[in-house]
């Protein structure tokens, strides 16, 4: 058998990360099978046929990205990230689950199911509180919500405009943070990189005009995000991380995480360290079955 | 050159440009998906979703 597994990256739209990982694939002469997730279809009742040891996925939709990998780890084809961990980080409240099943540090967080109970956990938190919905990235329809008139018409909007899935609220403490948060990639066992993100605005995402500088990789920093990244069931995942007064605040962890704004600013060379985990997952897979 | 399909505009695509990839128009600015790549071929590229992101 060949030593180098076969490589299959499940995507659709190509991004920069996208591109990387493709160019250090191909640099390194790794067999590779792009897998366009609208072209895919699978034939559950069997083994996928696709050609390849491994699969890394880097679909932009986490719908299509979440049954895939059920199919594909059901069927015992390896993935990076897993199953498991796509589903608990594409949905905030199991995500904040784990982490508090794990004893891990996260801000305060109330769950509800109808605007009054919303209404009632919001004043109980205090104001003000951050309304998130359980699936959603790029801080797309994340409420900062400052006061009780904000709260009850954002509730309002929420119920009558919005999906079944909006109706469960999702409430968290407003953590004030020092005009910056933090995220921090892990890679298996080892955070090998982290930047600060830096706004005015209170939403810190690169994709909504957050800069990023280089964070160091303290001890604390380490065990904090390799803890959450275990929690959630480990792999290739982007741990955000706020700086509360109190300590450091596990925020969300991404498993499709996008890193063109952190490899020069870091100096680490993150798809590179993310290909060595994929051909490692892909390596073990035929160990076993030899 | 190719065209973008909204505008109409000539298009400037790199020649390292792979199936997927995003490019704007110059011109409207619009988002457009390279759909294949010799020769290449642009589309107006998906909007995004509620379930996009990372």
């Amino acid at each position: 058998m060949n030593s180098t597994p076969t490589v299959g990256v499940l995507l659709s739209r190509v991004r920069v990360e996208e591109k990387l990982l493709l160019e250090e694939l191909d640099r390194r002469h790794v067999p590779t099978r792009t897998i366009d997730d609208r072209e895919l279809v699978l034939a559950v009742e069997k083994k996928p046929d696709l050609g390849v040891d491994v699969v890394l996925e880097r679909a932009i939709q986490h719908s299509r990205a979440l049954y895939a990998l059920s199919v594909l780890n059901t069927w015992g084809i390896p993935t990076v990230n897993s199953f498991e961990v796509a589903d608990v980080c594409g949905n905030k409240l199991l995500t904040t689950m784990r982490l508090i099943r794990d004893g891990v540090p996260t801000p305060r967080t109330r769950l509800a199911f109808t605007p009054e109970s919303a209404l009632a956990a919001i004043e109980e938190l205090g104001y003000p509180v951050v309304l998130k919905p359980l699936v959603g990235s790029w801080g797309r329809l994340i409420s900062k919500v400052n006061d009780r008139d904000a709260a009850e018409s954002i509730l309002e909007h929420k119920d009558v405009l919005g999906t079944y899935m909006h109706s469960i609220y999702y409430v968290q403490e407003h953590v004030p943070k020092p005009g910056r948060d933090i995220r921090a990639f892990v890679v298996g066992d080892e955070t090998i990189a982290a930047i600060y993100r830096a706004s005015d605005h209170w939403i810190t995402n690169t994709a909504r005009g957050g800069k990023a500088s280089n964070c160091p990789v303290t001890p604390e920093l380490n065990d904090l995000c390799v803890r959450a990244a275990r929690s959630v069931g480990g792999g290739v995942v982007a741990v955000d991380v706020l700086e509360a007064p109190e300590g450091l605040l596990v925020n969300e962890v991404n498993y499709t995480m996008e890193f063109r704004n952190s490899i020069d600013t870091t100096g680490v060379n993150i798809p590179a360290r993310i290909v060595d985990f994929v051909l490692e997952v892909g390596r073990k897979a035929e160990q076993s079955l030899s | 050159m190719p065209k973008c399909p909204e505008c109409d505009a000539d298009v400037s695509v790199g020649t390292d440009a792979v199936k997927g990839e995003i490019v704007a128009c110059p011109d409207c600015g619009a988002e457009l998906e390279v759909t294949e790549t010799s020769p290449v071929a642009l589309a107006l590229a998906p909007k995004e979703e509620e379930d996009w992101g990372e």
